[in-house]
């Protein structure tokens, strides 16, 4: 090989008489300067466009939306999707894809309403249970995923209907009357609680949305496993080889997910005052959107919890907003649709940064 | 050699069979590496030599045969049993997650957390820790042309990426650390310096397992050179005695090694 045989000489030669070169970035224009930021922020796009879709409403509207009893109630309307959505950001970041957040949620509803009413079990004991209930539901995909090795989007098709078939044939299709929880087993509609400062009105499923997508983010960049949870994401095979335990990985964040789900199947049951086991039937659709337009990759590793939150409020503040302009409701679907094409254009320029 | 013989191997694989499928990646090879050498992997491509290393450093399980550590049997049922063992390695695809920065990446698996009430309960990092030692270390490798230590390793060029993944291994190793064509994607003076630091590692004592398909390298470096052929141990050559042309004419099946350790 005497290419090599070459370069080895003239390497000898040279040994270290030359510093290794020094690359100093171009000057970077501004559109690379703002991928770059995006690459580095990835909620900055769902943020700005939160913003300035606030901005837009509040001029068209006035101050019967710019009004802090209505941004809170946009806050209200999105908590369950909020709560739901970080679960989902948890499995997407894994690269995977979780179709039974909803099926977990009112089963776990479902699982706290009847343990209370039919068998007469204390509600907080319930509660614990449908808590359990669901973090096993999460357990059974997780395990799936992992150690079955089975894709994450045919494992979760599958048990959202068997979770969901479960909730009917359980429940016997039966709703529980909102008095009757009312007076029974208030703690089943904590969530519901409202409270207010000045015009704002805050429930306790809101300032537990906000909270557990805080925590999420604060262990998704603080700790160990939530390296873990961004490296499987990114390459599975790498993450394996560089040491990260990829089974564990993933079968906690499913179970965590699974988790989450079933309090916000308890902040459902706050939120519409009954346990019904009809509810929430989008709820897998809607949290797949906000995290879309969070600007999570579906492609995994890539992404702030936060932007689901942010994705989710974008809804909210259009379903609101158009809503208050009389617009037909399909308005807001047709731009929801326009901007899961927008953020997934904007994930895969950003992804450019690499190359 | 005849010393090098009577001492125990630190790293030994005896009758090592991998299978995929219908290709027999390991065919019965048997591995040694004595304390305080480096040992030059060669063979041709799909000869198995990164099988043959993954089978040594838990990231394959092999389907049949030991491997020894220092003279004990150890089953390592992961990448993670071999790095606790005190065998790092830097793979043919380096292993790296591309989205993260360069420190997640060097302490992926093994990361420090805070002193502590933050470390202990809620299981902090210490980040500033983490990005001085890996700063440190890029520093000492000298191949490092990086600016940003958090900069994502996606945005690095193929030959930093490969400097990284080299300075984690070095930076760890305590036992045996296996380099699998790590200079292959390096330019003339990065892989010199790569070599200075295999050179280094071997200084403070380590034994270095060196995968690569540059002969001038192996010539210069290795103590031993292994040839890889078919799935096994064709035969091992001192450096000293034989040519290159005689190593790739073995490695090729030109030629026919006389005995098994033709250094011996
Ligand atoms: N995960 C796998 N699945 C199936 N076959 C594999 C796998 N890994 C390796 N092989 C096969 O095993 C044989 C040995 O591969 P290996 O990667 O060990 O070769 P190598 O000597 O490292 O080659 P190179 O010099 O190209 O890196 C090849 O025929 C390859 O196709
Ligand atoms: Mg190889």
């Amino acid at each position: 090989m005497p290419t090599d045989t070459d370069h080895y000489e003239s390497s000898v030669r040279e040994r270290r008489a030359e510093t290794v070169a020094e690359f100093k970035s171009h000057k970077a224009g501004p559109l690379q300067r703002v991928q770059h930021a995006l690459h580095v922020t990835p909620a900055l796009v769902p943020l700005i466009v939160l913003l300035v879709s606030i901005i837009v409403f509040g001029l068209l509207l006035g101050s019967r939306f710019f009004s802090p009893f209505a941004l809170t109630l946009i806050l209200q309307q999105v908590q369950i999707v909020g709560i739901v959505a970080a679960a989902q950001s948890l499995v997407i970041l894994t690269a995977g894809i979780d179709l039974s957040v909803g099926a977990i949620m009112v089963l776990s509803s479902v699982v706290m309403g009847q343990f209370t009413f039919r068998y007469g079990i204390p509600a907080p004991v319930a509660v614990a249970c449908g808590l359990a209930v669901g973090t096993a539901c999460g357990f059974v995909n997780g395990w799936l995923v992992s150690v079955m090795r089975l894709p994450p989007f045919i494992v979760t098709l599958g048990s959202w209907q068997i979770f969901l078939a479960t909730n009917y044939l359980y429940s016997a299709n039966e709703t529980i009357r909102a008095q009757e929880i009312e007076a029974a087993a208030p703690i089943l509609q904590l969530f519901g609680a409202k409270f207010q400062i000045g015009g704002a009105v805050f429930t306790v499923g809101v300032v537990f949305m906000i909270a557990l997508i805080v925590v999420l983010g604060w262990t998704l960049r603080q700790t160990a496993w939530g390296r873990h949870v961004y490296a499987v994401g990114d390459d599975a095979e790498a993450a394996q080889l560089s040491g990260v335990n990829v089974k564990r990985t993933l079968i906690s964040v499913y179970m965590l997910s699974g988790l989450i789900c079933a309090f916000a199947g308890w902040a459902l049951i706050g939120r519409i005052g009954s346990v019904s086991p009809t509810s929430g039937y989008d709820a897998n659709i809607e949290s797949i959107t906000a995290v879309v337009i969070g600007g999570i990759s579906l492609f995994g590793g890539r992404g702030s919890i936060m932007g689901s939150l942010f994705g989710a409020l974008i809804v909210g503040v259009f379903s609101l907003g158009l809503r208050l302009l009389g617009a037909d409701a399909q308005w807001t679907y047709f731009f929801i649709g326009v901007l899961i094409i927008a953020a997934v254009a904007v994930d895969q320029w950003i992804r450019k940064v690499s190359a | 050699m005849s010393i090098e013989q009577k001492r125990e191997p630190i790293l030994k694989g005896r009758n090592l069979v991998k299978r995929y499928g219908k290709v027999v990646a390991l065919d019965h090879c048997d591995f040694d590496l004595y304390p305080g050498e480096i040992l030059a992997v060669i063979g041709d491509n799909g000869a198995g030599k990164s099988t043959l290393i993954k089978a040594l450093s838990g990231a394959v399980i092999p389907d049949e045969g030991e491997v020894y550590l220092e003279g004990k049997q150890v089953h390592f049922h992961s990448p993670n049993d071999a790095r606790h063992a005190g065998i790092e390695t830097v793979y043919q695809t380096l292993a790296m997650s591309p989205a993260l920065s360069i420190t997640d990446n060097m302490f992926m698996g093994r990361e420090l957390r805070k002193p502590g009430f933050r470390g202990k309960w809620l299981r902090q990092l210490d980040r500033a820790g983490m990005e001085k030692f890996a700063r440190d270390k890029l520093n000492d490798l000298g191949l490092m042309t990086i600016q940003n230590i958090n900069q994502a390793v996606e945005t690095l060029s193929g030959g930093q990426r490969q400097g990284v993944a080299v300075a984690r291994a070095a930076a760890f190793g305590s036992k045996v650390i296996i380099l699998d064509e790590p200079t292959a994607a390096l330019g003339v003076k990065e892989s010199r310096r790569v070599l200075e630091l295999i050179l280094d590692v071997k200084s403070r004592g380590i034994p270095i397992i060196l995968i690569s398909h540059n002969m001038p390298h192996v010539f210069e470096l290795a103590d031993r050179v292994h040839v890889h052929r078919l799935g096994q141990r064709l035969c091992v050559i001192d450096p000293k005695n034989h040519s290159m042309s005689d190593a790739v004419a073995f490695m090729t099946g030109a030629k026919e090694p006389e005995t098994e350790f033709e250094a011996a």
